[in-house]
Formats: structure tokens, sequence, C-alpha cells
């Protein structure tokens, strides 16, 4: 071991750039690897989530109780012909699912996933992953405008204007954490929960906790708020055109995405990677040796569950009344409840902001 | 009144929390679920399914070319040609069914006079190239040697009600 990192120290002096450049993609690696293992196991997930809920086993053939069965999606998917429409503008047509997927395992750059573990402790953190979850949105629109086709098109207005509008109830229910935590700096707002389960966001925020989680699944387009890509009545909205490996891509973006938002609701609302029994008498000691990913995974886990329960519980929202949920309920919510939250921090009102 | 109680029952999701707990319970409810290969649905002994010929108990085929169940089949799928045959009874020398016309009705079977034409239980078969799905008498007759057994016995079964 101590030969090895000698070694590597003499290589980091000779070659200092490459070795600067092998470190930034090593630390890529080990962030962007595990996060599409999880993405492809969340599609199974999902399709055993939903066949259990429906009364069904769900995938169960391929390999042991139908574990390979990504792996067998994923190995369809690269086999398959990219097939360009034509008068599809082609650069565009291929640059879509990549702009969709990019900022989803990109945002990952500044998550903490434990106390000291983060790959760049931005001070706006927060801000940056606004920032980057609002790109996705260009993916859809040029998805939709590049591949020459009506319904594609139709799929992309309507996804570009509902993720519009649930973009900016999610922003103000994010402008109600950073309010209560005082900082953009994501690893500070989870400090800002420290303490057992009642000290974290969710009871204070709770409506704002809500409603980022809603607008969370109508950001990333999924059931109830899947209008893009309503199969009966424009096919499949954006990604109609799409085969092989693009549109493999753009599953991976959404997945990805719903991923995020699952653990970005746990870090902010729900204590990051905080031990539920923090500062309890009995249960606090015992859980001490649980290390923070764990519980930031299970809470990831939790959000990730209620997505695809969603999935197989509701009917899809006529579009309309998304948008009227959107504008003329979320939105009223969040202001009165970042009204409460900056009154309680002025005036320092104790149990929920000490 | 009622619209304010409707208001904020919409406001706290209450109807969609009660959808999560229907779908919540079905989450750890019984599996309907049947694994085909391993498992299967029961079947019932008027099953119809691929088409066989009978033999008596001395191996003599039990078709007399009388030509009923090529006329009430209803979607044409039959073919017969008789001659008379060495020992001057009258047999068929071609007996085809087109299996991508029939349609499974059983009519054949229950026009025929000495039990000769019947439907199996056998339901997994496949034509792999043109012209498999017209099978000959010879065919008709191997399956019907194959599954004489099982046969006899749902004839057997559904003898009383005939």
């Amino acid at each position: 071991m101590d030969t090895l990192i000698g070694l590597w120290d003499t290589f980091g002096r000779d070659w200092p750039y490459l070795a600067t450049l092998i470190e930034i993609l090593v630390k890529i690696v080990l962030i962007v690897a595990p996060i599409m293992l999880l993405v492809a196991y969340y599609t199974y997930a999902e399709r055993k989530v939903i066949g259990y809920m429906q009364l069904r086993l769900g995938p169960n053939r391929v390999g042991p109780k139908g574990w390979l069965q990504p792996i067998a999606d994923a190995v369809k998917l690269m086999f398959k012909e990219v097939i360009l429409p034509t008068g599809a503008n082609k650069f565009l047509f291929l640059l879509a699912p990549l702009i969709t997927l990019a900022p989803a395992l990109a945002a990952w750059a500044v998550f903490p996933f434990d106390e000291e573990l983060v790959l760049a402790d931005v001070n706006a953190g927060l801000l940056y992953i606004l920032a980057l979850t609002s790109v996705g949105v260009y993916g859809v629109i040029i998805a939709g405008w590049a591949s020459n086709s009506k319904y594609a098109l139709l799929g992309a207005m309507r996804s570009a204007a509902q993720i519009v509008a649930y973009e900016i109830a999610m922003g103000f229910a994010l402008v109600g954490v950073l309010v209560a935590a005082g900082s953009l700096n994501l690893g500070d707002i989870v400090r800002a929960q420290a303490g057992g389960i009642f000290s974290w966001f969710w009871l204070p925020l709770l409506p704002l906790f809500v409603i980022y989680f809603i607008s969370g699944v109508a950001e990333t387009n999924r059931a109830p708020f899947d209008v893009a890509e309503g199969e009966s009545e424009i096919v499949a909205g954006f990604h109609v055109e799409y085969s092989g490996m693009a549109f493999a891509v753009f599953f991976l973006g959404e997945y990805a995405n719903m991923i995020l938002i699952s653990a970005l609701a746990a870090l902010m609302f729900m204590g990051g990677w905080l031990s539920p029994f923090h500062g309890w008498p009995i249960l606090g000691p015992l859980f001490e040796w649980v290390p923070g990913i764990v519980w930031l995974f299970l809470k990831t886990a939790i959000f990730a569950f209620l997505y695809l329960w969603f999935r197989a519980t509701f009917p899809r929202y006529r579009y309309d009344q998304i948008m009227r949920l959107g504008w003329k309920v979320f939105i009223p919510i969040t202001i009165v409840w970042i009204l409460v939250v900056g009154l309680a921090v002025v005036y320092e009102l104790p149990w929920w902001f000490d | 009144m009622k619209a304010f109680i409707d208001y904020f029952r919409s406001l706290f999701l209450l109807e969609l929390f009660r959808g999560l707990g229907v779908t919540g319970r079905y989450l750890f409810g019984k599996k309907f679920t049947l694994e085909y290969p391993e498992e299967r649905a029961p079947q019932s002994p008027r099953f119809r399914g691929l088409h066989a010929q009978r033999r008596y108990d001395n191996g003599e085929e039990r078709c007399i070319a009388c030509k009923l169940c090529e006329a009430v089949c209803p979607a044409q799928a039959i073919t017969i040609e008789a001659e008379p045959r060495a020992d001057g009874s009258r047999r068929t020398t071609r007996y085809d069914i087109d299996l991508f016309k029939c349609i499974f009705c059983g009519y054949c079977q229950e026009s025929c006079p000495v039990d000769a034409i019947v439907e199996t239980r056998i339901y997994e078969y496949c034509f792999l190239e043109k012209g498999q799905n017209v099978i000959t008498k010879d065919k008709l007759l191997e399956i019907g040697d194959k599954h004489e057994p099982q046969i006899a016995a749902d004839i057997a079964a559904q003898a009383k009600y005939r």
C-alpha cells in the first residue's frame, strides 16, 4: 500500500496535469457508477412494486428472481437501431437525450453523502442544483422539436409548460428551506437540522415539504403528472421518435432525476445523513455505529418508493387541472408559508428555530 | 358550508391518501400470477385443442369417410377424399385439417358418428415452416395413438352429457 502511494506521488510530481485528470475521472466514476446501477435497479424495483400492487409478480424470469432483468433490458436496447426520422435535425435529435441525462448526474457533484463525503463543497450548492435541474427541460423541448413529429412537439410543449409551472413552486419551497437553514450550502442545510427525527425540517416546513415532493413528481414528468407522454392522447410524447440507446438515455435521465429529487427531499427535509434517533436517550447511542450514508440511502429509498406508489395508485391528471394545481394552489401556499417561516426566523420563535 | 368542507378535503388530499391505502394493502395481498411453465391452469375434459384421429382396439381406424365433419365445419378447414379400400371398406385417402382456418369449435367431434375425429387437450404446438399448418391423416392418427388413454378417458367422462 505504501509503495503504491509512493508511486502515485512520484507520478503526480512528474505529470501533475495528468494526475489531476485521473483523480477527477476516478471521482466521477465513483459517483456515477453506483448511481447508474441504482437507476438500473430502480426500473426493476418499479416493475416489481407496481406488479405487486396489481397482484402480479412482476419480472421474475431473467436470472434468480429476475435480478438480471435490467441488464437484459440494457443489452437489448444497446443492440437496437437508433432510427433518425426523415427531416429530423440530427445533431439536436441526438443531443437532446444527453441534455436530459447530464444535469441529473452533474447535480450530484455538490451532494453531501456524509459529513465529509462531498465532491465539491460549494457554498451556493442549492442554487447550483436548482439551476441544473432546470436545464433538463431543454432536453425535452429540443427532443420534441428535433423529432419533426406532431406528437413529439405537442408532448414537449405540454411538459415544458408543466415543468416551468412547477419549477416555481419547487423554487419557493426551497426558499423556505434556505430561510430556515440560513445557508445555500447543502452540508450546512443538513447541519441546521441536527437532532432527532423531530428537529428535521419536515415538521416546521410540512406544507413546503409536501409541495416540494409533489412538484418533484411533476418536474420529472411522472404519474400522475405524466401528460407529456400520455399514451392514449399523444402516443409517447416527446420521445415517440426515439429508439435504441437514444431512448435508453432518456429513460436513464428520467430515473436519475427521480433518484435525485428523492435524495434532495431526504437531504433538505429529512435530515440527510443524520440518524433519526440522534440525541435520543437510549436509541441514539444504540444506532451510533450506522454510517450516515446508510441513513441517507434509506431516506432516499422511501421517497423513491413513493414515486412508484403514486404511479400505481393515481390516474393521470387532466392538463388544465395540473396547471390549476401548480399556479393556483401550490404557489400561494408556498408564499404564505415562506412568510410564516420568515416571521418565525426573524422573531426567533422557539421550538422551530432556536 | 359544504363547499368549504370539500375545499379542505381536497386541500389535505384525503381522497388521495385513501387511494394510497388501497394500493398499499394490495402490495401485500396474495398474488394471482400463474407461473406458466411450472404451474398450469386446470383443464376441462371438454378442452378443445389440437385434433386427433382415433382407432378401434384392434388397430382399425375409426373414420369411415362419411364427411359429416367436412360438411359441418364452419370454417371449411377440413378436406376429405375417400375411396374403397382393397378389402372393400370405405376409407379416407386424404384427411387434412388446416389449423389456420380451424376455429376450434368442436363441431367435427360432435358430428362424428364413430368418435373418430376428436379435439385433444394439447395446446402447446407451433408451426416453424409454411405448410406445417395443414395436418394430414397420418399425423392425426399419430397424435391419436400417442394420446389415446387421455382421449378415451375424456370421452368416457363426457359420455353421459352427450
